[in-house]
């Protein structure tokens, strides 16, 4: 029976992480992460979860932890945002190349400098080639059912591979809002109890963790681990599939939005799609026929069906809360590949809004559907990537 | 023996055995050899102590020759050997001379 309450997105990731109940949990304080360990931190000391905890002394250790905690054996978790995920870098790729399932809630920021603490997905964006599985989440009703069901995707025996689950920054980790929560045993019974797969501490099976592999090796490991990339898609729609019987909430690889029909779209991640639809109603009541897709998985991008989704459109904006220095947002440049190999395919913009916590507004939404119309009507597009609510 | 394709392989480049690094003769790495000068040695067994890499031998509990195959000539057997009289039982000579 689903209980209704009303919580922030950290309240939310914390809650599931403790009727997951994992056996370690790396911690370490950074906006506006903090709270979702803090309260955490009291589920352990209050012994609502068996959790062992690592204090560190940075988000480099704290990875650092969590590997070894993975390696010997855990179900492991910990949690960051922005610089602390920034500092974790070397470790990322040490966690996803030792295949270890370590589940990351990733509470999106602006990176430095300059210094800023609000949402944006500059973090997550940079941690894009670590080999780590990205499921990104619009509302603190996601990011619970999120980080719930990337403890059976990244756990799967066919899979191993940590999971990072993404939530906007204050917009969703300090905002209060209406959501469900499962009853503690659904959710253990639904996420099921910790496998291990060539744990440390079966000391009569003796292994090591992290050797030297040169030029006889290590590009045929990196094949393997593209393979396993391959099969996460399928895991993905098969978790979300039994997480629909258990909450009636549906997930994809991606959500689309009155997409049927449209000749225009927009493919925005995270809380700004949630604006975003508002104003693509307003649209559809003008008569014009705007759609959206907000993709949930990003990495492995399931490039196959967000062009099979985007093939009827005339023009899609990809709008990035992100950018790429010197080249376009990252979203689009996804995006992009995934339309190129289509014959017909639709002309495309790419935004970069909202750096830095900048609010996106619906009059924002309103000037780029405007505008798609028009590129969708006259076949033109004039400037191919811009700001929108930057001011000149 | 045939090179391991990518489907052969463990996931998470994982060792799959203990003691393996014996396979991997790490001698090669070295630039400077220690040489041993049994007159000077008084068996304290401080560099079978020190190295780390296992490179002393040792025989009926006295030392004996280095381990040449896993050596990688790091010299801290040749700093800590406290010798006899002032002249060191350990010497480091480079490689090739």
């Amino acid at each position: 029976m689903a209980k209704v309450v009303a919580v922030t997105g950290n309240e939310a990731c914390a809650n599931a992480l403790r009727q997951v109940n994992p056996d370690v949990c790396g911690i370490y304080p950074i906006t506006p992460q903090t709270d979702m360990m803090q309260r955490f931190a009291s589920y352990i000391s209050d012994g609502k979860v068996d959790t062992e905890s690592i204090l560190v002394e940075s988000e480099h250790s704290s990875m650092s932890a969590c590997i070894g905690a993975a390696a010997a054996g855990g179900r492991v978790v910990t949690a960051t945002s922005s610089q602390g995920l920034a500092l974790m870098w070397e470790m990322l790729h040490i966690a996803s190349g030792d295949r270890l399932p370590i589940v990351m809630p990733v509470v999106n920021r602006a990176l430095s400098a300059p210094l800023n603490i609000h949402g944006d997905h500059s973090d997550a964006m940079g941690a894009r080639d670590t080999g780590w599985i990205q499921i990104w989440s619009e509302n603190a009703q996601e990011s619970y059912d999120n980080v719930i069901q990337a403890f059976r995707i990244g756990e799967h025996m066919d899979i191993r591979l940590p999971v990072m689950v993404c939530l906007d920054g204050f917009i969703i980790s300090h905002s209060i809002e209406r959501m469900e929560y499962l009853e503690d045993q659904e959710v253990k019974d639904f996420v099921g109890p910790f496998r291990n797969f060539l744990p440390l501490l079966d000391l009569d099976k003796p292994k090591s963790y992290g050797p030297l592999i040169l030029t006889d090796l290590y590009h045929e490991y990196k094949r393997a681990q593209h393979e396993i990339m391959t099969k996460v898609k399928d895991v993905v729609l098969n978790v979300a599939k039994d997480f629909e019987k258990l909450s009636g909430r549906k997930y994809g690889l991606f959500e689309t939005y009155r997409l049927e029909d449209a000749d225009i779209a927009i493919v925005i991640l995270n809380s700004a799609a949630g604006t975003t639809k508002d104003v693509i109603d307003e649209f559809r009541e003008k008569g014009i026929k705007a759609g959206l897709i907000k993709p949930r998985l990003f990495r492995p991008f399931p490039y196959e069906e967000m062009a099979e989704a985007l093939k009827n459109t005339k023009a899609v904006c990809v709008m990035d809360r992100a950018d790429s220095f010197g080249g376009y947002g990252p979203l689009f440049m996804e995006v992009s590949s995934a339309l190129y190999p289509l014959g017909n395919r639709p002309l495309l913009t790419n935004k970069i809004y909202g750096l830095g916590g900048r609010d996106y507004l619906p009059s924002h939404a309103a000037q780029v559907l405007t505008e798609l119309n028009q590129i969708a009507q006259s076949g033109k597009v004039s400037v191919l990537k811009e700001y929108i609510g930057v001011r000149e | 023996m045939k090179a391991k394709g990518w489907r052969d392989l463990p996931p998470g480049s994982v060792v799959l055995e203990g003691g393996s690094a014996v396979k991997f003769k790490t001698g090669s790495w070295r630039a400077f050899r220690p040489v041993w000068i049994e007159e000077n040695c008084i068996q304290c067994l401080f560099c079978w102590i020190y190295c780390p890499d296992m490179a002393i031998k040792t025989k009926d509990g006295k030392r004996a020759e280095f381990d040449y195959d896993y050596c990688k000539g790091c010299g801290i057997c040749a700093l800590e050997c406290p010798g006899k009289k002032g002249k060191k039982a350990i010497e480091m000579a480079e490689e090739g001379k």
